[in-house]
């Protein structure tokens, strides 16, 4: 027979030019089946609170829509008012919360740190024992911010990580990696670009980007490029 | 009330090896720090896990680390060199009173 014969029974040896020995009647399932504890006990949890009337189906969706909802410019809002308001800025680093709910935001039964870059200081924010992050602020954290390539090399090389992100700083500046390890949840004030000293309130928090509020970058710059240092 | 320890002063983590639910990172552990800031007092997150009311509540504290200090074993200044951090970079944490020995 030919080599690519494939009208009969298929018991070729060779291979088809692509990864070698292949089952070609194993197929990924459309539908996995749960197999972790965690997903067991999340849709026994589920159906059992709308099976006993304490929420229905929607309720739970409508509370993900929520969340998904959030975004970094909540965050952004919130480092624009300090920028502008130092009243304002002190009392955001004294009682975190307390501020975050004078612009409507809510940070339940976490302690909420906002932390100050200067220029002698930069703070990076990471979890390194799960992925904990300032959802009501900045919404749903990106993937890298979860992965363990992220967590685990924070903490060991930060300095390799933010060049990663473009961000370059001097010895000079202490790169301060706040492990956020319990009850805090921690926000980077980033500092104010230079030459944004007749910008609004909202032209600023168009350049408070999401990773600035993580401290992988800096602010974006006056005219809403990328800073390179 | 600020709990067993003050601001500005030297903490050793504790080394052990608990089993269960802990809040204090391996990486940490049977490191020199300094605490640089109290934030209260919380429910024990090692007690919450379990369905326990994590009470008492416990002090937790930021401790700050220089990173040739939590590093020590295996990177020291061979950190600096490669790149990874700068002699003056820091890591910091959040860690309950009981994982804490003044030194």
């Amino acid at each position: 027979m030919s080599p690519h014969d494939h009208t009969d029974d298929h018991t070729h040896d060779h291979h088809h030019g692509d990864a070698a020995g292949h089952d070609h009647t194993t197929f990924q399932p459309d539908i996995k089946e749960p197999s972790e504890d965690w997903e067991f006990l999340e849709i026994a949890l589920r159906e059992l609170l709308i099976e006993k009337g304490v929420l229905s189906a929607r309720e739970i969706q409508d509370e993900i829509e929520a969340w998904e909802n959030k975004s970094p410019e909540g965050g952004a809002r919130i480092v624009a008012r300090a920028w502008t308001d130092d009243a304002y800025r002190q009392r955001l680093l004294a009682d975190g919360n307390a501020a975050v709910g004078e612009l409507g935001f809510t940070v339940e039964a976490l302690k909420l740190v906002a932390l100050e870059n200067t220029e002698t200081l930069h703070h990076m924010v990471v979890c390194t024992l799960c992925s904990c992050y300032p959802r009501p602020l900045l919404g749903v954290p990106p993937l890298w911010y979860k992965s363990r390539e992220y967590r685990s090399r924070t903490v060991r090389e930060p300095r390799a990580v933010l060049k990663e992100f473009g961000t370059e700083l001097p010895v000079t500046t202490e790169v301060r990696v706040v492990d956020s390890t319990a009850d805090c949840r921690y926000l980077v004030i980033p500092r104010r670009p230079e030459g944004t000293e007749g910008l609004s309130e909202t032209a600023l928090a168009a350049l408070v980007s999401r990773d600035s509020m993580i401290g992988t970058a800096e602010a974006f710059s006056s005219d809403g490029k990328r800073n390179i240092l | 009330m600020t709990g067993p320890h003050t601001i500005g002063e030297t903490v050793r983590v504790s080394a052990g090896l608990p089993p269960g639910h802990v809040r204090t990172p391996l990486f940490l552990r049977g490191r020199t720090g300094v605490g640089i800031r109290h934030f209260g007092d919380f429910p024990n997150p090692e007690r919450l896990a379990y369905g326990l009311s994590g009470l008492p509540k416990l002090h937790l504290y930021q401790v700050l680390f220089r990173m040739d200090e939590a590093w020590a074993d295996e990177a020291g200044k061979e950190g600096v060199e490669d790149g990874a951090y700068a002699p003056g970079d820091t890591v910091a944490a959040d860690i309950y009173e009981t994982w804490l020995e003044p030194l």
